[in-house]
């Protein structure tokens, strides 16, 4: 078949982009051609900055280099720049004449600075900031003249006017607002901004307007005048002063244009057979003029590329940090407020930190952090995310550490740690292995940090701080995306929930099935995307599906714990912590008999054998003689007890007894997440019933219920759930609780995640407000766990099963 | 070459493995979807991980220590990962496993019998 022709119009971040996620999607699709009016592969343009300041080279910062767009067979037309689109007979049209014909068009022409139309402003010495060649231009100035100017004090200007001083240059910013960076600061953030780049010896007029630059005579500017009449003296005059979207090419092909170039939620202009992303494109009267943005737009519009259509776009939250080193500055969102809108501030100006949140609705919309952006990666993702903030309200300007969290030495600010100190504990990882891989491989999202470094790819207990690092280290271009708007892993565009909703709408009982179904791009997904997907048909479809051992992580295919040297630890169930001078007296026996090196007590009240080689295991399972603790899988852990009321003088209800039997309950039950409980027989709470996914304390007048506790990686405390009377009600309530999250959790998510993102209102409705569907819940669960073997048992008994267990021995060949 | 019969194809799973006592050490013997066998070191080069428990999709185990990921077809890890487990000669006749012990010292010396998926 003949390929069809694709030509891409402007070879930046985001044209460039667009045919990554192309190539990932159809890699054959199109013979692609590619103009650019630079004379470079694509770079990445945010680097410019580092590369003023003298922190990178022009090497480093390249995306893209001319072997990887050899390797995918483009046709690459550097430093040619395309003047007309004859859109009549499919084709566009270069400077230098040029022409190639095409089916499809992308335009991705970005934007140019916008030049103030004062005199003087064509005179030799004056420039934007934009490219390789401006930048280039700035040192080669800086070497032979003194004084700089820099008109306008944003983002881009502040950068410019840093990295210039830094190069030895006596620099001025001149600025027409009240302050810095007004479009991303308040204003007492940005005066704190100012005093802090003054102490660096910037100077700063503003607001000041200006009105001329003045020719020394041979054609170069020789100062800048303002509008009051006065005068600084300027070798160099950079105009920071705004971007312009850059469609003048498009519009003169009689494309629909309105401040950018139009484009619709699938990326395509008014000609359907011409895309427009980046820069240069208006989506819904927006033209964006950070890389995040331009990421997700690639995204859909690769996805319509490759003839899937089923992407849309649906515009971008922005966050933008400064990239001045030493300066902490984060702002995102809508940050000034206004009409409807709350401000919590904190203002410390001796000390230099100011913040500012803004919230609407209970909804955190907006922050500016000044001097502390210790939070910012966290504060972005409660504004991505949408999180109803009223509950931690009080606590929300002191950040994530406030709401509580252990481990990383009780580290969790990245910004605070140094760069030798360890970020992933399992794999040893320090936050400046991560920082370097992160500039030196131009890294954006967490997942490309964790293929380079490792940090996060184990327990993921770190991924946080990783994606603090990396917000702290690109900045607004970071690519962080709530779990629900993620796709699955690399086999798949479709999130969990498209892929959990498919399995249930189409009754797809197999992964087989379900990889077919779901169009998945490899023949037998990964180890990320299988056990996921064999849990989801497990759960949806019990007794129909069948579970596939295959797909399952080795510890629930060995239904022990592997241990670091490959020998695994078993840990048998003792129902709700409870045990007898039999079950420690055979526990003691084959400890000895195998020869055991360590017996620990665990957290969860029980016993844990450590050390025990996978051969051994049925052995064990056999002389043990008791049930299987499930201690190593995503499924019911422990109930954990305390003594209560049968022994306890405190104790007002049963807890031990309660637990045992929900124990009983929920044995072999299969979960998103591992899942624990903990009974207390009274309010003093022993069992520590506010850290479990259910938590249930007994009072005088019944039992209350506490769900979505956690005490791992980041302590939080259950949410009151709801008070009930009787035990069987604790059943009832807890279970009918536990099936919903087995129902609705993506894999991995554990009950708080889950919770946070679905709303402890909804949870509410569905099992305490509506008695038919808890009942009904309640019955789903028992019905799937009547269908659930004890592993081990079934281990002792079937041969067939036992091969798992097995070595072939060479000798006997 | 001395080849060893070792197993029935169908004693593997298939997206599995089974160990194999080398008598230098631990041999993972793996079973793709198209029922092609490789076999490996039960050694992961990154911390020495037993590969055999690993999950297994395409032509690819995935460590279950720290999820490394290693071409069964080379024995090398997957970039950004580098290393490589020693790989041994396998081939599949009449439904049967068969394996020679010692390690293969080129890269290609992968033999697969395609038509015998018992
Ligand atoms: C100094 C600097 C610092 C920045 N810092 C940040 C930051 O910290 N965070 C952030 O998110 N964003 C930052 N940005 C913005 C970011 O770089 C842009 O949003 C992004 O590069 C836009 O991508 P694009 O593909 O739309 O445009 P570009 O990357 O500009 O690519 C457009 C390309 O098209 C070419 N072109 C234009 N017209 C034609 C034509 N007719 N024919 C052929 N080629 C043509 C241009 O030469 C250019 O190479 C920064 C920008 C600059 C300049
Ligand atoms: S031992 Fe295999 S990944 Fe670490």
């Amino acid at each position: 078949m003949k390929k069809l022709k694709l030509v891409l119009i402007g070879n930046g971040m985001a044209g460039v982009r667009t045919l990554e996620e192309l190539f990932k999607l159809a890699p054959d699709l199109y013979d692609v051609t590619v103009f650019g009016a630079e004379p470079h592969p694509n770079y990445n343009r945010i680097l410019l900055s580092p590369v003023l300041a003298g922190e990178q080279t022009f090497e480093e910062i390249v995306l893209n280099n001319l072997a990887w767009y050899a390797e995918h067979n483009i046709e690459l037309h550097l430093h040619r720049k395309v003047v007309e689109i004859d859109r009549g007979n499919r084709r566009v049209i270069a400077e230098d004449g040029t022409v190639a014909e095409y089916d499809r068009l992308i335009i991705a022409t970005g934007s140019t600075p916008f030049i103030l139309p004062i005199p003087g402003k064509d005179l030799q010495g004056v420039i934007g900031y934009r490219d390789i060649a401006d930048t280039q231009a700035m040192i080669d100035t800086a070497t032979t003249h003194r004084h700089a100017v820099v008109i306008g004090g944003g983002l881009l200007g502040l950068e410019a006017a840093n990295g210039l001083k830094l190069r030895g240059m006596d620099v001025t910013v001149v600025h027409i607002g009240d302050w810095l960076m007004e479009r991303q600061l308040d204003k007492t953030a940005g005066k704190l901004l100012q005093t802090a780049l003054e102490s660096r010896g910037l100077k700063f007029l503003l607001p000041k307007q200006t009105a001329e630059l003045l020719d020394d005579g041979n054609g170069r500017v020789r100062a800048v005048r303002f509008a009051e009449g006065d005068e600084v003296p300027a070798d160099l005059v950079v105009m920071a002063a705004g971007i312009r979207p850059n469609y003048a090419l498009a519009e003169s092909a009689g494309l629909a244009c309105n401040r950018g170039l139009t484009v619709d939620d699938t990326m395509r202009t008014s000609d359907p057979n011409i895309f427009s992303i980046g820069e240069c494109a208006a989506h819904r009267g927006i033209a964006y003029g950070l890389v995040a943005p331009l990421f997700e737009q690639a995204k859909v519009c690769a996805n319509h590329l490759a003839m899937q259509g089923t992407a849309e776009y649906h515009g971008s939250v922005t966050s933008t940090k400064l990239k001045v080193t030493g300066i902490d500055l984060f702002s995102a969102g809508d940050f000034m407020g206004g009409d409807g809108c709350e401000e919590i501030t904190l203002s410390d100006p001796i000390g230099g930190i100011y913040k500012k949140l803004v919230i609407r609705d209970d909804i955190l919309v907006g922050a500016c952090l000044y001097g502390d952006t210790a939070d910012g990666g966290w504060y972005f993702r409660q504004i991505r995310e949408n999180h109803n903030v009223s509950e931690i309200r009080d606590l929300l300007m002191f950040g994530e550490h406030a709401i509580g969290d252990a481990g990383h030495q009780g580290q969790d600010k990245a910004m605070l740690m140094s760069d030798e100190m360890e970020v992933c504990g399992c794999n040893g990882v320090c936050k400046g292995t991560i920082v370097k891989a992160i500039t030196e491989n131009n890294l954006l999202s967490v997942d490309e940090v964790k293929k380079h470094t490792k940090a996060a790819s184990s327990c993921g207990s770190c991924t946080g701080l990783v994606e603090q690092i990396l917000i702290n280290t690109v900045g607004g271009a970071a690519d962080v995306k709530p779990k629900s708007e993620k796709p699955v892993c690399n086999c798949t565009d479709h999130t969990h929930g498209v892929v959990r909703q498919a399995i249930r709408e189409q009754h797809l009982i197999t992964i087989p099935q379900a990889i077919a179904a779901l169009g998945w791009k490899t023949p037998n997904g990964c180890a990320t995307c299988r056990p996921a997907l064999n849990y989801y048909l497990i759960s949806t479809w019990p007794g129909e599906a069948k579970d596939d051992p295959q797909s399952r992580f080795i510890n629930e295919r060995a239904h022990a714990n592997i241990q670091k040297d490959g020998t695994y630890s078993v840990i048998p169930r003792m129902w709700g912590g409870v045990t007898n001078a039999a079950e420690l007296r055979r526990i003691a026996d084959v400890a000895d008999k195998y020869n055991v090196p360590m017996v620990k007590v665990t957290g969860g009240q029980r016993i844990d054998l450590l050390g025990i080689k996978k051969q051994d295991l049925p052995g064990v399972w056999k002389d043990l003689d008791m049930p299987c603790g499930h201690a190593y899988g995503k499924s019911i852990r422990t109930v954990k007890t305390c003594v209560g009321s049968e022994f306890c003088r405190f104790g007002t209800q049963n807890s031990t007894q309660m637990g045992i039997d929900l124990e009983h309950a929920m044995f072999g039950m299969w979960s998103p997440h591992k899942v624990k409980f903990a009974v207390s027989g009274c309010p003093r709470n022993c069992a520590e019933s506010g850290i479990k996914d259910v938590g249930i304390i007994g009072v005088d007048s019944g039992w209350e219920l506490y769900v979505g506790g956690n005490g791992g990686i980041k302590t939080e405390a259950g949410e009151f759930f709801t008070k009930v009377k009787t035990a069987e009600e604790v059943m009832e309530y807890s279970l009918a609780f536990i099936e919903l999250y087995r129902q609705e959790a993506f894999y991995l998510e554990r009950t708080v995640h889950y919770m946070h993102r679905v709303g402890l209102e909804h949870i509410k409705k569905a099992v305490l407000d509506d008695e038919e569907r808890r009942r009904a819940l309640y019955q789903q669960l028992l019905f799937a766990l009547s269908l659930e073997q004890d592993p081990w048992k079934e281990r002792i008994e079937q041969t067939a099963l036992k091969k798992e267990f097995e070595r072939i021995p060479v000798a006997a060949l | 070459m001395n080849w060893l019969n070792i197993c029935a194809l169908t004693d593997i799973p298939q997206l599995g493995a089974r160990i194999v006592e080398g008598p230098k050490g631990d041999i993972a013997i793996f079973r793709t979807s198209s029922d092609e066998v490789f076999a490996l070191d039960d050694r992961c080069p990154h911390k020495h991980g037993p590969l055999s428990q690993g999950i297994v999709f395409g032509k690819t185990v995935a460590c279950p220590l720290h999820n490394w990921q290693i071409a069964l077809d080379s024995g090398e890890a997957i970039a950004p990962d580098v290393g490589c487990a020693h790989k041994y000669p396998v081939k599949i006749e009449e439904g049967r496993v068969f394996l020679v012990l010692q390690k293969s010292t080129h890269r290609d010396t992968r033999i697969i019998a395609s038509t015998t998926a018992a």
